[in-house]
């Protein structure tokens, strides 16, 4: 009896994961099913069976270089994501591991910063990207995801950090590690998972920003994100050819995604409440 | 000759030309006309060897807040901007903008259509060159007219629009009787609904800027309006923009349609529209008030006051929007596709009359506008369909979506009019213009 409930219970969760999964994934499927379409066919209503054309890819590979985008997506997001490491694993490291009464109150103050909306400091950071030459380029762009994804790099491996027991620092301590080897050696191979889904994480944020990476790109550093924009048309139809530049655009990241997941997966719950 | 000393003599070359070259960074959207421009550059860099073009496509309010931000902090990304007639006249009188007075002597501005020329000009210089020009006017299906025993007018009234829609709409069940601007937006619903309000009488404001919402014309202009698309518009109107209502017609569910003359060599094109050899064209309407419900835009180039390459960049546009262009369109794509609405010349080529039958009622349109003098009564401001002062893209838009609730039925007319009043009195007194 027992036995049967459980596989009840089971079979119901296995469905309504099946069924979030699927709203989840909709939108993009949805995409990716317009792109095969005609422009015609694109704009006049659900259809989920396309025609199978592909003159969208043809049209939209002959108007922009997908690959100058693509290659300033993928500098963009490791980049930002290196840097973003570098700063927040010693800054993770020294909240989890040595705090004081403020140590919450600076993560909260680090997570504040995502509630702004960006809209209230493009100007200013517009005219310090003017003067400081960094308009349209890789690494001005850059320092700014890192700089917008860095709470919540920090906040994951500050999380994850909290789980390593200090005793074990302590003991390498112990053995003369010095701080240095006690984060490269001791921490670092400790927190892999952690550190890994992290980065999967950030890279993801990265690719998909596209406040900034619109605003403060024309030519040499635009991404993929800007790519996608070019797309719309004021006078013309363009939901087909809009679909085939972001299947384009979110084709590397999803296979990046789908190949991870168990990494992904594993650091997402490595930190959570047991 | 050794290979060795090939590859230094070609590097030396590559790099005097790299050294010597001047890119110039263009933004625009991306219109059929300006995506085949692009296309086209070859042409350009063939004979400015010295020049490099660098394209920035965004859409079409990335673009403007793009454009805006830049040329108001003078960062210098752009040298040639892609703006309509709203910016032009703000934007030089803020000497943002470039007077357009080196490019060439047979650049023929004199050949620019009067009233797009004038759009574009301030104190009697041009700040930005036409790349193409647009009016509205009515295509209407020859077929459904013939077949409910109507005949249009070459200038039809508003009155008769009605009627006809309702009559195509009683006649064919699967059509709809006319097909209008919806969707909110200062650029969408309020350009067509400007328009019209102008062939009704209606004005935004009166001489001392007192908004007008609360005058009998704008309730005449709005409950016309709204009664008519209840009767013979689509459903879910009120989400439906120049696309939207471009795909209806072209697949046959629109009687009617008054928009953008460019749309004409859309509706027209066989590849793409079912309807393609049953399409016939009007002026916009009026009411016999002496204006009709007719706009006026034309998406031109300009040039930033910040920018460090303006002799480049004026050559680039004076080959853009000059007399040459239309001439390597029409070699390369046929003239059914040279970028219309900007040269008299153009309008008097046999070649294009034949290529495009919607060219005389496009060229009546755009000549029936009058930016400067837009309304019936008296304005404070110019502009056709829109009201040129900076304060309007963010109330037309506020003033789109409270019009857009009313066509949804999610408001009345008389409430959506008086908080379009209260929103304009606010704008207006925040923006220092009345007390």
């Amino acid at each position: 009896m027992a036995r049967a409930v459980t596989t009840q219970h089971k079979t119901i969760v296995t469905a309504a994961a099946w069924i979030v999964a699927l709203l989840i994934f909709f939108p993009i499927l949805y995409t990716i099913i317009t792109s095969f379409k005609s422009e015609q066919e694109a704009i006049q209503g659900f259809n989920l069976i396309p025609s199978g054309t592909t003159e969208s890819y043809a049209e939209v590979q002959a108007q922009s270089g997908y690959f100058h985008f693509f290659l300033n997506s993928v500098i963009l997001s490791v980049g930002s994501t290196i840097l973003a490491l570098i700063i927040a694993i010693p800054a993770a490291w020294s909240m989890a591991f040595s705090p004081t009464r403020r140590t919450k109150d600076v993560l909260m103050w680090m997570l504040s910063t995502k509630m702004m909306p960006a809209v209230a400091v493009l100007f200013p950071i517009y005219l310090i990207f003017r003067d400081t030459g960094l308009l349209d380029s890789r690494i001005g762009l850059m320092i700014m995801l890192m700089l917008i994804n860095l709470p919540i790099v920090v906040w994951m491996l500050y999380t994850y950090f909290r789980e390593i027991p200090g005793e074990i620092l302590e003991a390498a301590r112990m053995d003369g590690a010095s701080l240095w080897n006690e984060i490269i050696y001791v921490l670092t191979p400790m927190a892999v998972p952690g550190i890994a889904s992290t980065m999967l994480l950030n890279i993801i944020l990265a690719w998909n920003e596209a406040f900034w990476t619109i605003r403060l790109t024309t030519t040499e550093a635009a991404p993929l994100t800007a790519f996608i924009s070019s797309f719309s048309s004021p006078q013309g139809l363009f939901w087909a050819k809009l679909s085939a530049a972001s299947t384009l655009a979110i084709a590397p990241i999803l296979i990046m995604g789908w190949f991870s997941q168990k990494q992904l997966v594993r650091g997402l719950t490595f930190g959570a409440v047991k | 000759m050794n290979l060795r000393t090939l590859i230094l003599g070609a590097s030396a070359s590559l790099f005097a030309f790299a050294a010597h070259a001047e890119a110039i960074t263009i933004a625009t959207v991306n219109n059929g006309d300006m995506v085949r421009m692009q296309k086209l550059t070859d042409d350009f860099t063939a004979k400015n060897p010295d020049i490099q073009l660098n394209w920035v496509t965004l859409e079409e309010n990335v673009l403007r807040e793009r454009v805006t931000t830049d040329i108001a902090t003078k960062g210098g990304q752009y040298d040639v901007m892609t703006i309509g007639t709203y910016e032009v006249p703000i934007w030089a009188k803020q000497s943002w903008l470039l007077p357009l007075d080196n490019l060439g002597a047979d650049y023929d501005a004199d050949d620019i259509i009067p009233a797009i020329r004038n759009g574009l000009s301030a104190d009697g210089k041009l700040y930005a060159a036409p790349f193409y020009g647009e009016s509205s006017f009515i295509m209407y299906r020859k077929d459904l007219f013939e077949k409910s025993g109507l005949t249009m007018p070459d200038a039809p009234t508003w009155e008769f629009i009605g009627e006809a829609a309702r009559k195509i709409k009683a006649d064919n069940p699967d059509v709809n009787g006319i097909c209008l601007r919806g969707k909110a937006g200062w650029g969408e619903n309020m350009a067509f609904l400007t328009a019209t309000a102008n062939s009704f009488g209606a004005r935004w404001f009166d001489e001392q800027w007192k908004p007008q919402f609360d005058q009998p014309e704008w309730k005449n202009t709005l409950d016309f309006y709204v009664k008519l698309m209840n009767d013979a518009g689509p459903q879910g109107a009120s989400s439906n923009g120049f696309n939207e209502n471009l795909a209806l017609f072209q697949q046959g569910k629109c009687g009617m349609w008054i928009d953008a003359t460019v749309a004409a060599s859309f509706v027209s094109d066989p590849k793409n529209s079912t309807v393609a050899d049953k399409v016939g064209y009007a002026l916009a309407p009026d009411t016999g008030l002496g204006k009709r419900g007719n706009w006026l835009w034309a998406w031109s180039l300009a040039i930033p006051a910040g920018t460090q390459k303006a002799e480049a960049a004026q050559k680039f546009v004076s080959w853009a929007t000059g007399k040459g262009y239309l001439d390597l369109v029409a070699s390369k794509e046929g003239w059914a596709n040279v970028p219309p609405g900007t040269r008299t010349s153009l309008y008097n080529n046999p070649e294009y009359q034949k290529a495009a039958p919607f060219a005389k009622m496009t060229l009546d349109s755009i000549n029936a506008a009058d930016p400067t003098k837009p309304t019936v009564k008296p304005v404070p401001y110019t502009g056709v369909q829109f009201v040129a002062i900076p304060e309007f893209q963010g109330l037309g838009t506020t003033v789109g979506q409270l019009f857009s609730a009313a066509l949804a039925g999610q408001m009345s007319v008389d409430d959506a009019l008086k908080q379009a009043q209260d929103a304009a009195s606010a704008a207006m007194q925040e923006g220092g213009y009345i007390q």
